[in-house]
């Protein structure tokens, strides 16, 4: 493709998200909207699942949804395909890239040879744009990384089929042409967004998730000492802080990102009630960084009291307060 | 957090790539900065490396005690867990738990061991004679 635009975001679906929807002429669509309007904020403490013995827990809503939401709010169709055959996927791939498209594709990260070493584990919900072909290099956009990139057929073939928890299985996807978006479907999409996140935040009746998982966590994270001792609960402690603050979260647990899609949503919907509530996210984001901080203290060895693991779970209550009344607030908005 | 405040430490992301965080920029707006890390969480990343090596090493105390076969093994060094391994071998979970003991590796098919090599990216010879 001749014109194609490389764009680097914070988080890998939401920058396919983006480039996937300029490419239909929705050129006004970035980061922090797609974020939003894909109701991408979220908390669980996945129950039953356990990561190296640890805690399992994200910060955003389930690998795909983000996509999926803000096309529905658009009513742009999504055009995916999974394959069991690996020839099959690559005949499809070439199909589209002939046709001019560049479209999404799920892949793994442990075979993802541009990235550092230390960041290649069994993750199997990356996202990345193809967009283009030369010789038998695919032209390769990651929204994480700075610079376009390539992968060979045989690369790109196995992280495609990369396989364990999330299998890809090929799955490549893109946004079908769409009809032209008016502002007032740009509003509306904002505020379904924003309704669909307080009701994620708020009202699943489980423990686990939303601001309630928050403090889930928190009550765990003041046992651990005395369950797994000092040196295991650091490496649970380490688990939180790189789901919350790694490469793809835009810092603070995706707060910030939030934070920034609410200041724009209070410039579209001319309603400066969302701009104090996007403060409240950053405050939020803030406390997340200052957790990780007191995280940081005790798994490098500096202070390691019970004491010291009270406090990292205080600031977690501190934040689920806080986010549940800014979520309060937004539910009581009456936003149009 | 501020757009002057954005850590610019020393990570493995180095030579590869600075991430994208949202930050505040001096009007009060959210702008977008890049980061080269930040030291919170590479001591995070740092952390999880040397558990790892520790779950490598006490895995090469086992094959080499006997208590487990090679596959053990390679299955930590290569970042494993039962849904991966069994993903890529086509062997059941169970299947491959059992080939992790030594008596059953033992009788495992050039075949199968085969199966197992390429998954490790190894020779058949090195699996079979635990050359490490």
């Amino acid at each position: 493709m001749e014109n194609f635009k490389h764009i680097q975001t914070a988080h890998c679906e939401n920058g396919v998200t983006v480039n996937l929807l300029q490419q239909q002429g929705m050129d006004w669509m970035n980061e922090p909207l797609a974020f939003g309007m894909g109701s991408g904020l979220f908390y669980i403490h996945i129950p039953f699942l356990k990561v190296n013995g640890g805690p399992a827990i994200s910060f955003r809503s389930m690998p795909g949804s983000i996509f999926k939401r803000t096309c529905k709010v658009l009513n742009v169709d999504v055009n995916r395909k999974k394959f069991s055959s690996k020839e099959a996927a690559q005949t499809y791939l070439d199909e589209k890239l002939d046709q001019g498209l560049s479209v999404g594709c799920q892949v793994g990260v442990f075979h993802l040879m541009y990235f550092p070493k230390e960041y290649r584990f069994h993750f199997n919900a990356h996202n990345l744009i193809v967009y283009g072909k030369e010789e038998d290099n695919y032209l390769i956009s990651d929204p994480v990384m700075e610079t376009t990139t390539t992968l060979t057929a045989p690369e790109l073939e196995k992280v495609r089929f990369a396989k364990g928890a999330l299998a890809p299985k090929g799955h490549i996807y893109y946004a079908e042409k769409a009809g032209i978006i008016t502002e007032e479907m740009i509003r509306k999409g904002i505020v379904k967004g924003i309704k669909h996140n307080v009701r994620d935040m708020l009202h699943i009746p489980a423990r686990a998730a939303g601001v309630r998982g928050i403090n889930h966590t928190a009550s765990k994270v003041r046992k651990w000492r005395d369950q797994v001792g000092e040196r295991q609960a650091g490496l649970f402690l380490g688990q939180i802080v790189r789901m919350q603050e790694e490469i793809g979260t835009g810092g603070g647990g995706f707060r910030f990102l939030y934070a920034a899609f609410l200041e724009q949503a209070a410039e579209r919907l001319g309603n400066d009630k969302l701009i104090r509530i996007s403060e409240e996210f950053t405050k939020s984001g803030d406390l997340w960084r200052d957790s990780a901080l007191q995280m940081a203290g005790i798994y490098k060895g500096r202070i390691t009291a019970q004491k010291d693991f009270d406090h990292a779970a205080d600031i977690m209550n501190e934040i689920a307060a806080l986010e549940k009344q800014a979520f309060q607030d937004l539910s009581k908005l009456k936003l149009r | 957090m501020k757009k002057e405040e954005l850590p610019q430490d020393k990570s493995a992301l180095e030579k590869f790539t600075r991430e994208v965080c949202y930050v505040k920029g001096e009007d009060g707006k959210y702008v977008t900065g890049l980061s080269t890390g930040w030291e919170a969480k590479a001591a995070a990343l740092d952390n999880q490396w040397e558990e790892i090596d520790r779950r490598v090493e006490e895995a090469k105390q086992k094959v080499l005690n006997g208590e487990a076969s090679p596959i053990l093994y390679f299955f930590e060094l290569k970042l494993m867990d039962l849904p991966v391994l069994a993903g890529y071998t086509g062997f059941s979970k169970w299947s491959v738990k059992r080939h992790m003991k030594p008596h059953v590796f033992k009788k495992l098919s050039d075949k199968k061991l085969q199966v197992y090599a390429d998954t490790f990216e190894v020779s058949l010879e090195d699996l079979k004679n635990f050359n490490v």
